[in-house]
């Protein structure tokens, strides 16, 4: 008899939690979900599930835990959706672990299981209605709502206070002019044709990927700026609580900044979950069917930035390389030709992944598993083994990961499973392989 | 009916009202479960916005066919099983000679029919099916750990007619009309519990085809097989 066996991990944003509520509190959060929030979808794929199992081989975590069953997504939904309507709502403290457990940290929501599926049935649907009901009651990852929270207050994920972004760009300025003569990051500019929005931990941690974003604007001639205020991270990290509401607010302010600025676009970096916020998930909340003006990732923008020559390559990367096609821009939007452009114009000997394209494995550190912190790190690295395996098989010393999340989650796995690559972002690339002209350089 | 009501028996409640019934409560159930759905997607703001034609019939046309999707392609037996059970389930009680003359008896319709060497083959591969289904709910373990009564009950709804109208075809095991009397009995239990069971998939397969095709073609430029 196949049983839910799991070594125990503590998370207080789950536990202290669980402890300060009842389970009156609980069944009230499941019901404004599952009868307010949800209805068609939810009724029709419950329904419609024949428990034919075609899902299991589908997923990830179902395969690098040796086709434990409790894995396979049906089982995931059964464990919990299933679950709370069999018992009508009224469950149990321990239930509510038990799902967030699984809700959080067994499932990145990649969707790659709904490609298997005969019907097609939404399992990540239905696995964030689990989320949405533990985000209601409060029990989810603490690092998870500490994101969550700031972005409430201050619309990115670190608590940066506006004039630390404006000092922060400064510095950043100055730092750059060593290399660029005269480098600017225009802040608050009006009527320029991009507002550019950067990873909140590009402001603290990965500060070489914003000026290397800088260097590529200023060598392609870009006409772009950046928010002077609050909305300048697209990170979104509750979207990973199910958080719409806070989801809503922190893309309103992107557009609002845009359209105070007057710009044509929005351009953001290399981010996953953020783009389809921007794009469409956020969207549809605030009551639009698409975006407004075109929110373009990353990867969209550099291949048009190569396609139009703005940006030349000078000598490409020698070593081999391969990919991994991001759940949140492939599968998600169809970006897989455009990453493979940019690769190919940029690195002379690529191989490519397999599976590939909408196809490829979730690294595994999606959807907010990475987000879930410390206390979740072997759920992520124990998931991750199909993902190993299939770096390992195509013999490539650089894996380009354009995503933040992918590209920390599989360094992670590198380290853990010893595969000898170096994980790169296009950002830094392009930044590395362009050709700089002689009057810009310092 | 007026069979029923010139010689009462079990034999013509269940050959006349009790058919009536079956395709009563099966259609009204049917279009009912569908209306309610519809009715609650327009609800949900994210499907009919986005919902398209082009990307609905690229999704069904790709599983519809055999090995048409990457998930059928990656479990070649079970497809072929469930392939050729789906077609033999759907065709046989329609094209299967002894169902058209009893529409004739009552209709004074009747249309094609496939000979009964044909319909006795698909009869067999349907039975043959449901048991390797079931062995497979049985034995393998991800599947196994989903499985629920309904799933057993699923089953056996579907077996019983096949299993009861050829043994009555064939005159073995009970008195004919006795066998006879409970083929149309499980036949009509079958009919009536189809909107109300598993086996709903069979009009509902449409409809989340339709949404997760378009939000996968329209919305996300990829592929959902």
């Amino acid at each position: 008899m196949t049983e839910f066996k799991r070594k125990p991990v503590t998370d207080i944003g789950i536990d202290k939690t669980l402890e300060s509520i009842d389970e009156d509190r609980i069944k009230k959060a499941i019901d404004k979900v599952l009868k307010g929030e949800a209805s068609a979808r939810l009724k029709t794929f419950v329904t419609t599930c024949v428990r034919c199992g075609m899902c299991s081989t589908s997923c990830h975590h179902y395969l690098s835990h040796n086709n434990d069953p409790t894995y396979a997504p049906a089982a995931k939904v059964k464990q919990t959706i299933w679950d709370i309507l069999k018992k009508d709502g009224k469950v149990s403290k321990d239930d509510i672990k038990k799902y967030a457990r699984i809700a959080f940290s067994e499932c990145n929501l990649c969707r790659r299981c709904v490609q298997f599926c005969p019907f097609g049935i939404d399992i990540a649907y239905l696995i964030g209605l689990a989320r949405r009901i533990c985000c209601l009651i409060g029990a989810v990852p603490q690092y998870i709502q500490d994101q969550a929270l700031s972005h409430m207050q201050t619309t990115n994920m670190l608590w940066f206070r506006q004039d630390e972004w404006l000092d922060t760009v400064q510095w950043l300025e100055d730092e750059l002019r060593a290399e660029i003569k005269n480098a600017r990051i225009p802040l608050g500019k009006k009527n320029a044709e991009i507002l550019y929005l950067a990873h909140g931990l590009e402001a603290k941690y990965m500060t070489g990927l914003l000026t290397n974003m800088a260097k590529i604007m200023i060598v392609a001639g870009v006409d772009w700026t950046m928010p002077d205020c609050d909305g300048w991270d697209y990170t979104n990290k509750s979207f990973y609580a199910q958080d719409s509401e806070t989801m809503g607010m922190v893309v309103r302010r992107h557009y609002e900044v845009a359209f105070k600025l007057n710009v044509k676009r929005i351009v953001m970096g290399e981010c996953g979950h953020a783009f389809r916020t921007g794009v469409y998930e956020g969207v549809r909340l605030l009551g639009w069917k698409e975006e407004p003006i075109p929110y373009i990732h990353g990867v969209q923008f550099f291949y048009e930035l190569i396609k139009e020559r703005k940006i030349k390559i000078a000598k490409k990367i020698e070593e081999p390389v391969t990919v991994q096609d991001p759940c949140n821009i492939v599968r998600y939007r169809g970006m897989g030709d455009m990453i493979r452009y940019i690769i190919n114009e940029t690195c002379a000997n690529f191989i490519d992944i397999n599976p590939n394209y909408e196809y490829n494995y979730c690294c595994s550190a999606g959807g907010g598993m990475i987000d879930a912190g410390p206390p979740w790190k072997m759920a992520r690295i124990e998931g991750g083994k199909v993902k190993a395996e299939q770096i390992k098989d195509t013999g490539a010393k650089i894996v380009i990961a354009p995503c933040h999340t992918c590209h920390k989650g599989i360094e992670d796995l590198n380290v853990y499973y010893k595969l000898g690559v170096h994980v790169k972002f296009l950002t830094d690339i392009i930044a590395e392989v362009m050709e700089i002209p002689e009057e810009m350089r310092a | 009916m007026e069979q029923f009501f010139k010689d009462p028996s079990i034999y013509t409640l269940v050959r006349g009202p009790l058919v009536w019934l079956a395709f009563i409560v099966f259609f009204i159930g049917m279009f009912y479960r569908i209306w309610i759905t519809i009715k609650l997607a327009k609800k949900e703001k994210v499907i009919y916005p986005y919902l398209s034609l082009k990307y609905t019939l690229r999704s069904i046309i790709h599983w519809l066919t055999p090995y048409g999707s990457i998930s059928m392609r990656k479990h070649p037996w079970f497809t072929m099983i469930t392939y050729i059970f789906h077609v033999c389930v759907i065709l046989t009680p329609i094209f299967i000679s002894g169902h058209i003359e009893l529409w004739y008896d009552s209709w004074k319709i009747s249309w094609w029919s496939i000979p009964q060497d044909l319909a006795d083959a698909m009869t067999l591969i349907v039975i043959f099916c449901l048991i390797l289904l079931l062995i497979r709910r049985i034995v393998q373990s991800d599947v196994r750990f989903l499985t629920e009564k309904g799933d057993y009950l699923a089953i056996a709804l579907v077996a019983a007619p096949f299993i009861t109208g050829f043994l009555a075809h064939y005159e073995l095991l009970l008195d004919y009309k006795l066998m006879l009397t409970i083929h149309m009995i499980t036949g009509e239990i079958m009919l009536i519990s189809i909107p109300f069971t598993r086996l709903s998939h069979m009009f509902f397969f449409w409809l989340t085809r339709a949404h997760t095709g378009s939000e996968f073609g329209a919305v996300r430029h990829s592929k959902d097989y």
